[in-house]
C-alpha cells in the first residue's frame, strides 16, 4: 500500500500502485499515474482512458478487450482498432496499464 | 521491462551453476486483511503462529495420506534436480524440487518423527523459526503445481501437493497469498475470477453475436441463463474478457451452432477456474464448484462442457465427482464434465462438422500441453487422449503442424513459468525466467520450420505468453487457443 500527493490531495494506492479510491481520480492523477508507467499522454491515450472510464460506469468492470478495440477504432479510425495499437500505447497491456491510469481496479484473474 | 535480466536463449536446455538465494527475495504480495476474513483466515500472522502451523501440519498428515509418504520416502535420489523450469531459469538451488520440499520435510523431521526430535540437526531436522516462514513463503510461492519432478521421481512425489500443503498450513496462520485469495473471494461473491456483474456478461455475449455476425454473416448465438438448454458451458472468465481467450470462446459457440446443440453460460457459475487448488483448500474448492452444480440444476441443463482451462480440467476431471458429484442427474451419455475438445473431437469424427483447413494457411502450429491436462488427467476413451485430442483438432483445422521436441511434450511437458497461482505481476521475473525451458524449445521449431502459432486449451497459459514472449522478442500474436483455429477453419452454413 502508498500514497501520493498532488496540490494538497493525497491519493491512496494499493501495491501495485493501482489508486484504492476510483472516486479520487481526475486528470491530475492519471498524468502522474501515466509518468509512473513511463507514458507519455496523447489525445489516443485520453481516448482510451475515456472509453474505459465510460464502460465502467456503466457496467461496473473493465470492457472485454476486444470490445475495447473495436471502440478505438471507431473512435480513431479503423487502422487503430487493433491489439497492437493498444500495446502501441500501453506496453504493459490495455488491461492493466490502462486500467491504472484509468483509475479502474487491476483486472484480476488469468489475465 | 527494462529491470529483468532476461536468460540467453541457448540451443539447448541447459542445467544453469548454482545461484544460492538468487530468487530469495521474490515476494508475492500478501492477501489484504479484507479478503482472508472473507475467506475465513485469520487476518495476520497470529501470536501463537508455530503451535498454529504446527496442529496444521498434524492435521494435514492425518487428512492426506500421501503428504506423510512424500516426506518419509525421498531418498535424495537427485533424478528431480533439474526438472523444474523454475530452477533452470533461475539456478536458485531452493528450486530444485527435492530442495523445495526439503524446505518442509526438516520441519517434519524436527516435530514429527523420533529421529529428528531427539536428534535434531544431526538428522537434517530443523527448529520452526521466522527465517523458515521467510523461506517458505518465498519458494513455495515459486512453485507452479505443475507436477513435471514428479514425472522423474522414482517413487511419485508430487511436489505439488506439499506446496499445497505449505500453503494451507500459512493461510492457517494468517500469511496469505494477494493474488490467489483476492481472486477466491470475488469468485465466491460474484461468480467469476474477474468480478464480471450479470449485465456486463450479457453486454460482452451481445456484443460476441453483433460482431459474429458482421464478419461470418451467420447468427451464432451466445445464449445465458437459458433454462433447458442441453449444455451448460462452464468457461475461464478470461474468456469473456482477454485476448486472445475470446476467439476460443467464439470456437466453442460456432461449434455449437453448427452440431445444432443448445446451450447456455450462466451468469451465476461464470466461471471453470478453481484457485481453491493453487491453495491446497478443499473446503474453497468445493464453494467454487458447488455454484456449478446449483446452476446445472437450476437450468435443467442434460450437460455439463467445461472450456479450455488447465488447472480447473484437473479440478473438473479428477475432483468434481467427489467435491459436487453425483451427476447422476445429467445425460449418462456423456462425460460429466466433457471437455470443449472432447466434444468437438467427437463431432468431427461422426461428420458433424466440416473444417476448411486452408482458412489457417498463414500458420505453422506448434502445440503446448499445459501441466494440468498432460500430467493431472485423461480425455476421451483412450489413456493419452488428453495428448491426442487436441493434437487431432490442431490437425483438422490446418495443414502445417509440427510438434515441439519430445522431451518438452506430453507428459514432460514444461510449465508455461505462471501456473500454480504465480501468474502475478509482482513475479514477473521468476515467470519469465521459469519460461526459459519452453521458450527454448518453442524457438528451435520457430527457427527450423518457421512456426508462428502456439496453440493451447489454458486460460494462465495464455495469458502467461502472450505477457513473457516478448520478452524474448517473440511475438505475442503467435499465441492462442486450439478452438480459436477451429473457430477459423469451420464453415458455416446448412449441411450438405
Amino acid at each position: 500500500m502508498g500514497s501520493f500527493e498532488l496540490s494538497g490531495k493525497v491519493y491512496q494506492t494499493d501495491e501495485d500502485g493501482y489508486l484504492v479510491n476510483m472516486d479520487d481520480w481526475n486528470k491530475e492523477a492519471a498524468e502522474h499515474l501515466a509518468k509512473e508507467e513511463n507514458v507519455e499522454m496523447t489525445d489516443a491515450h485520453w481516448e482510451v482512458v475515456n472509453l474505459l472510464r465510460e464502460y465502467y460506469e456503466e457496467y461496473k468492470i473493465a470492457p472485454m478487450i476486444k470490445i475495447l478495440i473495436k471502440a478505438v477504432g471507431k473512435k480513431l479510425g479503423p487502422d487503430k482498432g487493433n491489439n497492437k495499437y493498444l500495446y502501441e500505447l500501453y506496453p504493459q497491456g490495455p488491461a492493466k496499464q490502462a486500467c491504472k491510469i484509468a483509475g479502474l481496479p487491476k483486472p484480476t484473474g488469468c489475465v | 521491462m527494462a529491470d529483468i535480466q532476461i536468460p540467453e536463449i541457448k540451443e539447448r536446455i541447459e542445467i544453469p551453476n548454482i545461484k544460492i538465494g538468487a530468487t530469495a527475495d521474490y515476494k508475492c504480495h500478501p492477501a489484504s486483511e479484507a479478503h482472508m476474513t472473507k475467506l475465513g483466515f485469520p487476518v495476520k500472522l497470529v501470536d501463537n503462529w508455530k503451535e498454529k502451523l504446527l496442529e496444521k501440519m498434524a492435521e494435514l498428515l492425518k487428512k492426506y495420506r500421501s503428504l506423510q509418504v512424500y516426506l518419509d520416502i525421498c531418498v535424495k535420489c537427485g533424478s528431480c534436480t533439474d526438472k523444474c523450469h523454475y530452477y533452470l531459469g533461475t539456478g536458485d538451488p531452493n528450486n530444485m524440487p527435492v530442495a523445495r520440499q526439503e524446505l518442509m520435510r526438516k520441519i517434519y523431521r524436527k516435530y514429527f518423527t523420533p529421529a529428528g526430535k531427539l536428534l535434531g540437526k544431526l538428522v537434517n531436522a530443523e527448529e520452526l523459526t521466522e527465517d523458515t516462514l521467510k523461506e517458505w513463503y518465498s519458494y513455495f510461492h515459486q512453485c507452479s503445481q505443475c507436477r513435471r519432478c514428479s514425472v522423474f521421481c522414482p517413487y511419485g512425489i508430487d511436489t505439488a501437493e506439499i506446496s499445497m500443503a505449505a500453503r494451507e498450513m500459512m493461510d492457517a496462520i494468517g500469511m496469505g497469498q494477494k493474488y490467489s485469495n483476492e481472486i477466491i473471494a470475488k469468485v465466491e461473491e460474484t461468480g467469476n475470477n474477474l468480478g464480471i456483474p450479470a449485465p456486463a456478461l450479457r453486454g460482452t455475449l451481445d456484443f460476441l453475436e453483433e460482431d459474429v455476425k458482421e464478419t461470418t454473416g451467420v447468427d451464432v448465438k451466445f445464449p445465458m441463463d437459458v433454462v433447458g438448454a442441453d449444455v451448460l458451458l462452464i468457461a475461464p472468465s478470461a474468456d469473456f474478457f482477454s485476448t486472445p481467450h475470446v476467439e476460443s470462446l467464439v470456437g466453442y459457440a460456432k461449434v455449437f451452432h453448427q452440431a445444432g446443440i443448445s446451450w447456455t453460460v450462466s451468469s451465476y457459475a461464470s466461471e471453470f477456474a478453481n484457485f481453491g487448488m493453487f491453495i491446497g483448500n478443499y473446503s474453497h474448492m468445493q464453494k467454487i464448484a458447488g455454484r456449478i452444480r446449483e446452476q446445472a440444476h437450476a437450468l435443467k441443463v442434460k450437460r455439463i462442457v467445461v472450456g479450455e482451462c488447465g488447472h480447473a480440467w484437473r479440478v473438473g476431471y479428477s475432483f468434481w465427482n467427489t467435491l459436487i458429484g453425483p451427476f447422476d442427474f445429467l445425460d449418462p451419455k456423456y462425460p460429466a464434465p466433457q471437455h470443449i475438445c472432447e466434444l468437438s473431437y467427437d463431432l468431427i469424427n461422426s461428420g458433424a462438422l466440416k473444417l476448411d483447413k486452408s482458412a489457417n494457411d498463414e500458420f505453422t502450429v506448434t502445440y503446448h500441453d499445459s501441466c494440468n491436462v498432460a500430467r493431472a488427467s485423461r480425455m476421451g476413451k483412450k489413456p493419452g487422449g488428453q495428448f491426442e485430442i487436441p493434437r487431432a483438432l490442431i490437425r483438422a483445422s490446418c495443414n502445417k503442424f509440427v510438434d515441439m521436441a519430445e522431451h518438452t511434450i506430453k507428459e514432460r511437458t514444461f510449465c508455461c513459468g505462471g501456473g500454480g497461482g504465480l501468474l502475478t505481476d509482482e513475479l514477473m521475473e521468476l515467470r519469465v525466467k521459469g519460461a526459459v525451458p519452453r521458450v527454448q524449445a518453442l524457438k528451435e521449431v520457430m527457427d527450423s520450420h518457421n512456426v508462428n502459432f502456439l496453440a493451447l486449451i489454458c486460460a494462465i497459459c495464455k495469458a502467461q505468453f502472450t505477457k513473457v514472449l516478448p520478452y524474448y522478442k517473440m511475438p505475442m500474436e503467435m499465441v492462442g487457443g486450439v478452438h480459436q483455429l477451429i473457430s477459423k477453419a469451420i464453415v458455416l452454413g446448412a449441411k450438405e
